[in-house]
């Protein structure tokens, strides 16, 4: 575990007082949260906790009204933008699976694949011979080999989500924000995400927001409860579900 | 850069280049080289003509390129093509010299005329036809590029960025329609003499300057190709999909975006100067922000993110055009060919084929009723109802339309739309029509029913008929294949 | 002096008869002196039918003017020949029959003063307050000291507070300009024609004469300054003025748009043909009316406005369910489609109705101006701001307390939930867009009475329109008003710097750099709402 002894001692993204408000509704408010490198984390929370717009913080789609987000100890995600903060190494599945229907499976992949992003590159850009094998071995993790060729679109609902975590993974991220993995899945296919999950987390850190509480008991991580934007609870899954308060708003009795 | 070139050139783009070059050798060659008294030859003023279709349609190749596969929807492209245009003009206007009615061999005539005492600055150089040429792409392509810095830097998108695109063509036809602004004002630029030492009109320099459109089409069209098959071009169908997703990948749009904004107005800037001198005038009505949208519908005719279609839509329609605003007379059964066409093409494309065949069916029998009532009457019709009543056909076509519509598009009265018309124009096959009054109805119709119909435009909808057999053929393939191999397994 | 001591009896004699009335029995005596044909004699008539305070004095000396006023020398009766060439006879003012020999009474120019002052004098004392202003103004220019008496005698007799201002400019103006007048005088002349505060006011303030005394010259160069910024500050609000006319023409082209673009997010290109259509039934109303009730004319818009609504309306319910409807989510194609449908409209109308411009009259009660100030403002375009207001209100309340407003606001904010909750989506849609048309209808007969109606009326509002609904902000009917008329007065400021096309364009621009600041628009919705 070499990369684990390179890594430094503050967390790697670090959210101190962050809030958001839309038109006078408080999104998120005074939410505080820090991730050490190489954890995994499980958010939950009610609809409506503000877990969605905490992901659009950390990606930059929105500003936060006031706060800080900081990611590696030194970079403000606060001033960047959406295309800055993804090439600092955070990648992003969204709730809804977002792939670009029209292109092949194979090209979701390529335009996924950690490279040179900028304009000139794209125009001159010629595949290697290694960015073909690492195509291939992605494709091979997410199952899709036999559906390179034919268009994202076509696909089915947990095709999409396995090639939107694939693309993820060719981005080389990280930190990687995974909302809703398993929305839609069997319980067979919530089994394998899991299992892809740890794997990942074995050298890159993981905010996981998911509803689904056996899949985020089978994480076994720590678990942040939020609710009405900010913290409500946190540690294990077996603390956070004796909380009095997660117990009322979020799980039920 | 040599792998580039063969990855764009597939078979489809190498026939249009071939068919282009084809055109654009064979066209001059037949205008210069045989006789006029031949059936083969090309008269100058078609290739005059022909050369206009030539750079409109380089001019949709540029909007299919933002278009197409970038999502940009351009309604100001026009004034790139505009600017293009008056910088070729002010070269042309620099060549006349002392030849002008008021002979003076610095100042062009409406300078004379309206006082200038000397040249101003930005007319300077344009006496250099390599300045000029500079000038043609500078300056379209370093307005896009403020312009887009400004648009795209803001993520101002869809029809927020199609609608201040028609506020900047719009602004720059009212400054160019002042006096004051330095570009003649609403006579614009027009009277050329000569380009290259050689005289605007004369039947060689006319040949050259087709030849000349017919290889910038070809050159806009290969770089076209090699931006659309390289991995930009695929970054530039992901923003058009997924903008935002394609930011989270780390690719910074506003970029790609302005690269492409930037390169299309560069080649609708060529297209203009090519324009200018083939007929000869450039003035602010080029500008007009329905010039531009007029432009858009070439391309969604011939089929968007194809840039084949654009070419054949901008040739289709403005053929079209030519056809219907000089005043040509056409039998009537040219439109029943079209309405037969057109019923095809819909048959295919709506759900229920029974229903609009059933529907065309209705239309011939209420059109043939529709047709004695109305014709019977006309042996003894008086004057005044005479013009109404020659033009039945087209009341009992709207007729049908408004029924259509109140149907909402149900098959059957489209399908009877196109059988009225259909028997409507073979019943009386060989009266002709002036069509000139009938063009904009014709070029609405057009926006209409591309829109509604045949979002695919005519080489988009068959290049998704062409895949859609060849998936059926491979699945079917695919199954023989698995039955086989079950077996073995 | 003679001519002035002439002029100056004669004003006396007009003054005699206002100070004593029963004083004029000498008219008949006058009429007579003009027979003598002699110019002394002329003189003593002028200045007797000028003293009589007969009703017909006016007339006589009018005649005299013109050289109309004839005498028979024989009988040495008067007659007045009219413009007409009736002839009537000045003593009587009956028509009468004037003998062949009838000689013109003869003037010269030592006289023409003492008719003008006369005239001036009868006039300032006319019982037509119409023409007392007029001569008060006339005075005003003219700075003729001879008629200081008869202003005297005019302010002190006058009761209309607005006249009595005017009578007193008048003498100020006089007074300033005499230059044997006092010091104190001229300087208190200052302060009135100061507060005036006019154009001509200024003239009067800074062509003063180079040999007044210091005093009064340092007081007129205060006055001219006063009475500059005075007059920039009526420009402002003239400008102001047109700026909010402006404003309200682009509101009521662009109220219709924010329902279908700011509401609904269709694009509806044929907008402003919608507009134009509304502009042709307020024509086709008139030419019945004219027609068949010609009485009813004044009220040709008040029939115009509900049918304009209807028929606008029925067209956007007809072009909504036949192609909007199969576009939505497709923004870019119904921008094409509907603007192909207005290519469509505009040539069915000029296939209709011509190619030309049509004339729609303005009822009576929308001709005319009235002055406030220094400003001029037309009954037609205060109508027109009016009109615009209360159909804003109008639509408000709609949206607000109406039935089909909240279905309206609901599919607006959520339309599977609206579904869900039994509201029939499509109808909503359906009525929405008639409704955004309707007004647009409306919108039209109210261009009708300031643009020309012909076919591309509506093509010159549409672009505008949009950008008013882009800077007012999306989905916000305030917006909307506050978009349209900061953009009418901006337009309007920028005019006397930049001429209106350079103005245009700058507006243009400035909205294309402030869409780069707030792409959304001044009062932009924010939140989750607006990204999905």
């Amino acid at each position: 575990m070499n990369a684990m002894d390179t890594r430094t001692t503050t967390a790697q993204l670090y959210l101190d007082g962050i809030s958001v408000s839309f038109d006078g509704f408080r999104a998120l408010n005074n939410l505080s949260l820090a991730v050490e490198p190489g954890e995994m984390r499980a958010i939950i929370g009610p609809n409506g906790a503000g877990k969605t717009t905490m992901m659009d913080v950390i990606t930059g789609k929105t500003r936060p009204d006031e706060g800080d987000a900081v990611f590696e100890g030194n970079s403000d995600l606060t001033r960047l933008d959406e295309t800055e903060i993804a090439r600092l190494g955070i990648g992003r599945k969204f709730q809804k699976p977002t792939v670009f229907e029209m292109h092949s499976v194979e090209d979701n992949i390529l335009l996924a694949l950690k490279d040179d992003r900028s304009a000139r590159a794209a125009l001159l850009w010629r595949e290697s011979a290694e960015q073909s094998r690492r195509i291939n071995t992605l494709l091979d993790t997410i199952r899709l080999t036999s559906a390179r060729h034919r268009l994202a679109g076509s696909l089915s609902h947990g095709q999409k989500q396995w090639l939107e975590i694939g693309m993820l993974l060719a981005q080389e991220p990280k930190l990687l924000l995974v909302d809703e993995p398993v929305a839609g899945m069997t319980d067979a296919e919530t089994h394998q995400t899991a299992e892809l999950l740890k794997e990942i987390n074995r050298d890159k850190t993981v905010i996981v927001v998911e509803h689904d509480m056996t899949f985020v008991r089978e994480l076994g991580v720590k678990v942040t409860c939020l609710h009405e934007g900010s913290v409500l609870a946190e540690g294990s899954i077996d603390q956070v579900s004796a909380n009095e308060r997660v117990v009322e708003v979020y799980l039920g009795r | 850069m040599n792998g580039l070139l063969i990855r764009s050139l597939d078979r489809g783009a190498t026939i249009f280049l071939v068919i282009v070059a084809a055109v654009g050798i064979l066209v001059p060659a037949l205008n210069l080289l045989l006789p006029p008294d031949s059936p083969f030859h090309v008269p100058t003023y078609l290739v005059a003509l022909f050369g206009k279709y030539v750079c409109y349609a380089l001019l949709a190749l540029s909007i299919d390129l933002i278009w197409g596969y970038c999502g940009i929807l351009s309604l100001g492209h026009g004034a790139f093509f505009a600017l293009g245009g008056y910088a070729m003009g002010m070269y042309l206007m620099r060549q006349i010299g002392s030849r002008g009615v008021y002979a003076n061999p610095i100042l062009p005539d409406f300078m004379v005329f309206l006082n200038y005492k000397e040249l101003p600055f930005f007319w300077y150089g344009f006496q250099s036809f390599p300045y000029a040429l500079l000038m043609v792409v500078l300056v379209p392509g370093l307005l896009a590029f403020v312009f887009g810095w400004f648009a795209f830097r803001s993520r101002v998108t869809g029809v927020y960025l199609s609608i201040i695109t028609q506020a900047m063509t719009f602004a720059l036809m009212l400054g160019f329609f002042r006096n004051n602004f330095g570009f003649g004002g609403n006579n614009g630029l027009t009277d050329f003499k000569d380009i290259l030492g050689f005289n605007v009109q004369a039947q060689g320099t006319r040949a050259a300057l087709f030849a000349a459109s017919c290889a910038a089409l070809a050159i806009g069209f290969i770089i076209c190709r090699a931006v659309v098959t390289s991995k930009f071009g695929k970054v530039l169908i992901a923003i058009r999909d997924a903008e935002s997703r394609t930011r989270f990948l780390g690719y910074r749009v506003e970029s790609y975006k302005l690269f492409v904004f930037t390169l299309s107005a560069c080649m609708a800037g060529v297209a203009g100067a090519l324009y200018v001198p083939q007929v000869g005038i450039i003035n602010p009505g080029e500008f007009a922000p329905g010039n531009s949208i007029e432009a858009v519908i070439w391309v969604a005719v011939g089929g968007r993110g194809t840039l084949t279609g654009a070419v054949l839509g901008a040739v289709l329609v403005n053929y079209a055009k030519t056809t219907f605003t000089s005043g040509t007379l056409v039998p009537f059964w040219v439109f029943g060919v079209v309405a037969i066409a057109a019923l095809a093409a819909v048959v295919m494309n709506v759900a229920s084929k029974r229903d609009a065949l059933n529907g065309a069916a209705a239309g011939l029998a209420i059109a043939f009723m529709a047709a004695l009532l109305l014709l019977i009457p006309q042996m003894s019709a008086s004057a005044t109802l005479a013009p109404v009543l020659s033009n039945w056909p087209f009341l009992v076509a709207i007729l049908f339309v408004l029924v259509a519509m109140g149907m909402s598009w149900h098959p059957w009265p489209l399908g009877a739309v196109f059988g009225a018309l259909t028997l409507a124009f073979f019943s009386t096959p060989f009266a002709t029509v002036a069509l000139a009054p009938y063009w904009l109805f014709a070029l609405g119709g057009l926006f209409v029913i591309v829109t509604l119909l045949m979002p695919r435009g005519i080489v988009g909808t068959i290049e998704y008929l062409w895949s859609e057999r060849r998936a059926r053929r491979d699945s079917a393939a695919a199954e023989s294949a698995a039955t086989v191999a079950r077996p073995a397994e | 002096m003679v001519r002035d001591r002439l002029v100056a009896w004669v004003l006396a004699a007009v003054l005699l008869v206002v100070a004593a009335p029963g004083y004029a029995q000498t008219y008949d005596d006058a009429l007579t002196k003009f027979a003598a044909d002699s110019f002394n004699e002329t003189e003593a008539g002028i200045a007797g039918v000028a003293a009589s305070g007969n009703a017909r004095a006016i007339d006589v000396i009018e005649a005299l003017s013109d050289q109309r006023l004839l005498f028979d020398p024989a009988t040495k009766k008067i007659y007045i020949r009219e413009k007409s060439g009736r002839v009537l006879d000045a003593s009587t003012g009956t028509e009468a029959s004037a003998p062949a020999d009838v000689k013109t009474v003869r003037l010269n120019n030592r006289m023409r003063r003492a008719v003008e002052a006369a005239l001036g004098g009868l006039t300032l004392l006319s019982a037509d307050s119409g023409k007392r202003y007029e001569a008060a103004q006339a005075v005003f220019k003219s700075r003729d000291a001879a008629a200081l008496p008869a202003l005297d005698a005019a302010i002190a007799k006058e009761t209309s507070a607005s006249l009595k201002r005017a009578l007193i400019e008048a003498r100020a103006a006089v007074v300033l300009y005499k230059s044997d007048a006092r010091e104190a005088d001229r300087i208190d002349a200052v302060a009135i024609i100061k507060a005036r505060g006019d154009q001509d006011a200024l003239a009067l303030l800074a062509g003063l004469p180079a040999d007044a005394p210091p005093a009064v010259k340092r007081a007129a160069s205060d006055g001219v300054a006063a009475i500059q910024s005075q007059l920039a500050m009526w420009a402002g609000v003239q400008n102001a003025w047109y700026g909010v006319s402006l404003g309200s023409v682009l509101l009521l082209a662009a109220i219709g748009l924010a329902i279908t673009f700011g509401v609904m997010g269709v694009i509806n290109m044929a907008h402003g043909e919608m507009v134009m259509i509304g502009a042709y039934v307020t024509f086709v109303v008139q030419e019945t009316i004219r027609a068949y009730n010609p009485g009813l004319f004044d009220y040709s818009l008040l029939f115009a406005v509900p049918l304009a609504f209807m028929v606008s309306g029925a067209i956007g319910i007809l072009i909504e369910r036949g192609i909007i409807r199969f576009l939505y989510g497709r923004p870019l194609e119904t921008l094409l489609a509907t603007w192909g449908l207005s290519l469509i409209l505009q040539q069915a109308v000029r296939t209709m109705f011509g190619p030309t411009n049509r004339e729609v009259g303005n009822p009576s009660w929308m001709s005319g101006a009235f002055e406030i100030g220094q400003i001029t403002i037309t009954y037609n375009r205060l109508w027109i701001v009016v009109f615009c207001l209360s159909v804003f209100a109008g639509l408000l309340a709609l949206l607000r307390f109406t039935r089909i407003g909240l279905e309206m606001r609901a599919v607006t904010q959520n339309r599977p939930m609206a579904a869900a909750m039994g509201i029939r989506t499509s109808r909503v849609d359906a009525l929405t867009f008639g409704l955004g048309s309707g007004i647009a209808g409306i919108a039209g007969v109210a261009l009708s009475q300031i643009d020309n109606v012909s076919p591309n009326l509506g093509q010159s509002y549409i672009i505008d329109s949009f950008l008013v609904v882009v800077f007012g902000g999306v989905g916000n009917l305030w917006g909307t008003l506050v978009g349209a008329f900061t953009l009418g007065i901006a337009n309007k400021f920028l005019e006397p710097f930049a001429g209106a096309v350079l103005g245009k364009i700058a507006i243009l621009v400035l909205i294309i750099l402030f869409i780069q600041k707030r792409p959304r628009g001044l009062f932009a919705l924010k939140g989750r709402a607006v990204e999905a």
